[in-house]
């Protein structure tokens, strides 16, 4: 199925709020091998003048996947997740992410392109905490790969 | 260095420093708690049958793992992960990840580029898996001002 090139431009509604959790932001640190003490410790974050721990620079895409996950789910875009191949990836931050937030995500889909027998997708989540002010930009370029 | 989580001085700066060097082995439990901890439960990365079925080497890391761990020695450098204001990466070969010998993946970290108006550095991220670079274009933009 082709994927539909009317996705460009597409803005997605804002995902339910995630809750960032200060075990989750401990657990993800732990699996990406991080030992810096303000991702761990709740002391060292509040000396270090944050209101707890800091969440890994990687961590915003946890809330980017359930943004991700309605373009996958939405048949309209003719997406087929089982030929999807991750090829870049981008944070840009206004502020880290702290245990306490509460994020949502709202995605547009800023380009689709076709190269040969694959689609390459851009989208772009934009991430804000509770009062709306921007956290975290993800943009996460797809590839749906083309029959062989 | 005044505590763990003091931040370099820029003025000291210069393009072509390696500021920070890793390995980091991974091993089919790291997939696992990543798996966990990410919420990406995608098997490719833990079941060889499943990666075989379709057309895969082997298990891979998740990409997002080599992302998130290779950034680490960088926030260990500035000392607050809270300094890192921009970090990209394009994912350009799997990591394939033995069932016994694991896989061991080396992070280099040189300075790319400084912003003097801004106090960015932009670090630039080698990562490779015995010869063989996995991720392309990785920098990261670090504020020390």
């Amino acid at each position: 199925m082709p994927l539909n090139p009317e996705l460009q431009g597409r803005v997605f509604p804002p995902t339910e709020p995630y809750l960032v959790g200060r075990e989750k932001v401990r657990e993800f640190a732990r699996a990406v091998f991080a030992t810096n003490p303000i991702n761990l410790d709740p002391e060292a974050a509040r000396a270090a003048g944050y209101d707890d721990v800091v969440a890994p620079p990687t961590f915003a895409v946890v809330v980017q996947e359930h943004a991700i996950a309605q373009l996958l789910a939405d048949p309209a875009s003719g997406i087929d997740f089982s030929r999807v191949v991750h090829g870049d990836q981008r944070f840009i931050s206004t502020r880290p992410i702290v245990a306490g937030d509460l994020l949502t995500a709202t995605l547009t889909v800023s380009s689709v392109k076709t190269l040969g027998p694959h689609s390459i997708v851009t989208a772009q989540s934009a991430i804000a905490d509770e009062s709306g002010s921007p956290v975290v930009t993800a943009i996460s370029t797809i590839v749906i790969r083309g029959e062989d | 260095m005044a505590s763990a989580t003091a931040a370099p001085d820029f003025a000291t700066l210069t393009v072509g420093d390696v500021v920070a060097e890793r390995e980091f082995p991974l091993t089919r439990d790291s997939l696992v708690r990543y798996a966990g901890a990410s919420g990406d439960f995608n098997p490719i990365h833990y079941r060889d049958d499943v990666a075989a079925s379709v057309g895969l080497p082997g298990v891979l890391a998740h990409g997002m793992l080599t992302m998130g761990f290779a950034v680490q020695p960088v926030v260990d450098w500035a000392g607050d992960p809270g300094r890192v204001a921009d970090y990209q990466v394009k994912f350009t070969r799997p990591v394939v990840v033995d069932p016994e010998q694991g896989a061991l993946v080396t992070v280099v970290a040189k300075v790319g580029q400084l912003d003097e108006s801004a106090a960015v550095a932009r670090i630039d991220l080698t990562v490779k898996l015995g010869d063989d670079t996995v991720l392309g274009k990785a920098q990261v933009r670090v504020a020390l001002g």
